[in-house]
């Protein structure tokens, strides 16, 4: 069945904060075998202007993505959660995430489009810091596959 | 927060060097871990077959992030990256062997922007020959 229109623009409200940890970014850095030394290194960050060492660039998913559990799980919009893959996925940084941040994310249902009986969801993820500076929006594409005819 | 590359000395056409990325079972329960994306369809072969996938298939947040690298690395700072975007359009299967499977990425500067001095790099991402990623573009601050 259709998603409902009327979701198109509902905000839920802002995550508790994520803190970002160094390990947390190391770990994630090992796991994507990406060595470059801004990550790990925060004499390395300094030198490139950084404060701390700062996160890969799709590091900052793992926190947009869960905040987007809020309107996956919904149960109003009622998303069939199963049958749900990953469409698009973009980022605009307004800088790059680093060590030190207590994140915050508000998601905000962009765009609901029923394409050959797929539902497909937008969802925006803005995120901000502890001082309320924007630093990265995530553009979230979910697109839920029709259900096969029984 | 801008990359070593100097704005100026980047053309429209200019090649990034292709790089390809290995991605084993082991590589993807790394991820799992690291992302806290703990889909079945990473890791466990007998859940993916049955919601219909050939086999094991990795993270396409993996698979984005294994691209970026070619960005980053070419541009030196990692935080010269103003917007990165992808396209999941076709899963990398990743066998239960010792080779797994291989991601081959290359890039080109597609577009400058003289006001903002940064340049637009259209990545094309391939897995066993076919691509995996469509629209797979990243706008870089220069120096």
């Amino acid at each position: 069945m259709a998603l409902d229109q009327s979701f198109v623009g509902r905000t839920y409200p802002a995550t508790e904060p994520y803190e970002v940890g160094r390990e947390k970014i190391r770990e994630f850095a090992e796991a994507i075998g990406d060595t470059n030394p801004a990550y790990t290194d925060p004499e390395a960050a300094k030198a490139l202007g950084h404060p701390d060492v700062i996160a890969p660039p799709t590091f900052v998913f793992s926190v947009t993505y869960r905040a987007a559990g809020a309107v996956v799980n919904d149960p109003q919009l009622g998303l069939d959660y199963s049958r749900v893959v990953h469409g698009d996925q973009k980022f605009a940084y307004a800088r790059p995430v680093r060590a030190g941040d207590r994140l915050t994310v508000v998601s905000t249902i962009e765009s609901i489009k029923s394409l050959a009986g797929n539902d497909v969801l937008s969802i925006r993820g803005d995120v901000q810091d502890e001082h309320g500076e924007h630093v990265v929006t995530a553009h979230t594409t979910l697109v839920a596959r029709a259900a096969e005819e029984a | 927060m801008t990359a070593r590359i100097s704005y100026d000395e980047v053309e429209i056409g200019t090649e990034l060097p292709v790089r390809t990325f290995p991605v084993t079972r082991a590589d993807l329960v790394r991820y799992a871990g690291a992302s806290g994306d703990f889909n079945p369809i990473h890791w466990n072969e007998k859940f993916a077959k049955e919601v219909g996938l050939p086999d094991v298939i990795a993270h396409g947040m993996f698979t984005m992030a294994e691209a970026a690298r070619v960005v980053t690395d070419w541009a030196g700072d990692p935080g010269a990256v103003a917007e990165y975007g992808v396209r999941f359009t076709r899963p990398v299967v990743v066998p239960n062997d010792d080779e797994g499977a291989v991601i081959e990425v290359g890039g080109k500067v597609a577009a400058k922007d003289d006001e903002r001095r940064t340049v637009r790099v259209d990545l094309v991402v391939k897995s066993a020959g076919q691509k995996v990623l469509g629209m797979s573009r990243a706008v870089v601050r220069l120096a």
